[in-house]
């Protein structure tokens, strides 16, 4: 028997629990050639300010074992840019979409989520509360309950779309940032966004990444990702949107089991683009081998 | 744009310091242009995220040649490939350089070290033969200066320490021959190398008013224009803008680069 894949997160249908993660696949347009983005549970697209925003400087990216430290800066066309030149293209996919916003004041999110109110093929809203390479907002935002409180629920009065704030992982109690937004109006949850890092250049003594911090991603944050999920499915009911580190099947069944409803790939499509595509037949395929007839069945399912 | 397996055809020693990796791969060379570059899958790097980037060398049929020097963790674990390995290779990726030259100008080839490698492959497409001016450090470091002279290309030598060709920088054997041409230099220049030698050529182009197309290396992610890590300043309709060195480049008219502080990527 063919199990079933299909989710509904945070109210929005998707044929199956595997996106990929905001920052990582663009606007869509980039993987298209070699991705069926049909296929896909959900894109997350790259974060989006009220307006045009130039990002950091380069070097924004090193490589490190097991992963890779960015700096990008959250560069983007801002709201209007991005609806004129990727939404006509993403309108003509079937695939959910879900836009990351991200603003310096709690006043500029909730601007941002009520200009995609209402904005035909725009499925939800992933909130980053947790970018650790701006200076104003982001991490500083995602790393404190009261700002955490503040974003989610000004977000929440200005749009009708689910919203998906995504955490940081550099908390002493993720367990809290998820109650926090789950009582502030949040429909799921995502975690984690990339672990704050840094990489130095011996011979110069300079710091590699010319922001000088970054943040890391990859296979290297994938236990911490798991035990986070693990302790955010014990403090809330919405709905668990897993990443970090997945490469296979394996680590995206992991985080379900974990506790997460759905996952997210990231850095693991700038390494192998049909990370996606391998992950949703492998997930397949395990459900079939233990005869779960469907994938919401693995969802919370560790045994202790 | 495609992801193609191959298999090794051959992997050689070029000189003392660099090697030349021959990829199968029939898709992705019946659509490459000079200029373009693939991005390879390092399998036996295990904890590699990142795939590494290489112009594009030699076409030959369904053959496609990378030339590369040992310089870190990637080039290192590719140094073991060997023929019937396989190797994951997504492109041809990028805009490459033009294969025509304007009317009435003069193709002039301009080379740092291994950055002769794409402009080899732009000379076998070009419809023009002209001059190859290459440099590098020490005369280890100049390569495929006989495979131009087959092709039938003039070649200028210039090395840092005088242990071939010239002593010096490449610009000098460069301005000396702009020189002996007096007002009639009308070159078409075609660039690859490190960024101060870039800079030095968009410098004199802009001056003499020639079209000089440059290849940039960046430090690149996805290769796909996905992540924006390898982002250039360019002027583009007299906007300043941000482009992808990997999507909108790596070739771009020098006229519309904005050098600035923040290139210091050697």
């Amino acid at each position: 028997m063919k199990p079933d894949l299909r989710i509904l997160l945070a109210g929005v249908p998707m044929k199956n629990p595997v996106m990929v993660a905001s920052g990582t696949f663009g606007y869509g347009p980039e993987y298209a050639d070699l991705v069926n983005l049909n296929q896909l549970g959900a894109i997350v697209v790259k974060g989006i300010s009220l307006e045009p925003w130039k990002g950091n400087r380069t070097p924004r990216l090193v490589e490190v074992p097991g992963g890779l430290i960015n700096a990008i800066g959250l560069q983007n066309p801002g709201v209007n840019g991005f609806i004129e030149k990727y939404m006509p293209f993403l309108r003509t996919h079937d695939v959910a979409v879900i836009v990351n916003i991200w603003g310096k004041t709690a006043e500029e999110y909730a601007e941002v989520a009520a200009r995609f109110d209402g904005v035909p093929g725009v499925h939800a809203l992933e909130i980053n509360i947790s970018c650790p390479n701006i200076k104003a907002g982001g991490n500083a935002f995602g790393t404190n309950l009261d700002a955490t409180r503040l974003v989610v629920s000004a977000v929440r009065r200005k749009t009708r779309l689910p919203i998906i704030p995504k955490l940081a992982p550099n908390v002493s109690d993720i367990g809290a940032f998820a109650r926090a937004c789950e009582e502030s109006g949040a429909d799921a949850i995502s975690l984690i966004n990339s672990f704050p890092a840094m990489a130095i250049d011996i011979e110069t003594r300079r710091p590699i990444l010319a922001n000088v911090t970054g943040g890391l991603s990859g296979p290297a944050i994938h236990p911490i990702a798991v035990k986070l999920v693990y302790e955010a499915a014990k403090a809330v009911k919405v709905p668990l949107v897993a990443i970090g580190g997945i490469t296979s099947a394996r680590e995206a069944i992991e985080f379900m089991i974990a506790g997460a409803s759905a996952v997210a790939v990231g850095t693991a499509n700038f390494t192998e683009p049909l990370t996606a595509i391998e992950v949703i037949r492998g997930l397949e395929e395990y459900l079939c081998r233990h005869n779960i007839p469907n994938v919401s069945d693995l969802v919370r399912s560790l045994r202790l | 744009m495609q992801l193609e397996t191959g298999n090794v055809v051959s992997h050689d020693s070029e000189g003392t310091l660099y090697r030349v990796l021959t990829l199968e791969l029939p898709n992705i060379s019946s659509n490459a242009v000079p200029g373009q570059f693939v991005h390879l899958r390092v399998s036996a790097l295990q904890d590699a995220v990142l795939r590494r980037p290489f112009s594009i060398y030699r076409v030959d049929g369904k053959n496609l040649s990378i030339l590369y020097k040992n310089v870190g963790r990637g080039t290192s674990s590719m140094c073991t490939l060997r023929p019937g390995d396989a190797v994951n290779v997504l492109g041809p990726l990028g805009n490459g350089f033009p294969t025509a030259v304007s009317s009435g100008k003069f193709p002039v080839l301009v080379a740092g070290g291994y950055g002769v490698a794409p402009l080899y492959f732009l000379a076998t497409r070009l419809p023009v033969k002209g001059v190859l001016f290459v440099g590098g450090a020490r005369a280890r470091d100049i390569l495929l200066n006989d495979r131009f002279k087959a092709l039938g290309w003039n070649v200028c030598i210039a090395t840092e320490d005088g242990s071939l060709g010239t002593r010096g920088r490449v610009t000098e054997p460069f301005d000396a021959w702009i020189q002996s041409l007096g007002g009639d230099a009308k070159p078409e220049i075609f660039a690859c190398g490190p960024n101060g030698m870039l800079k030095a050529l968009c410098d004199r182009a802009r001056q003499g008013g020639w079209n000089a197309w440059i290849s940039l290396d960046r430090h690149m992610g996805c290769g796909v224009g996905a992540c924006l890590a390898c982002i250039q300043r360019v002027v583009m309709e007299g906007q300043e803008v941000l482009v992808r060195v990997c999507k909108e480049g790596p070739v771009f008219e020098s006229r519309t680069i904005v050098w600035e502080d923040g290139n210091h990527e050697a």
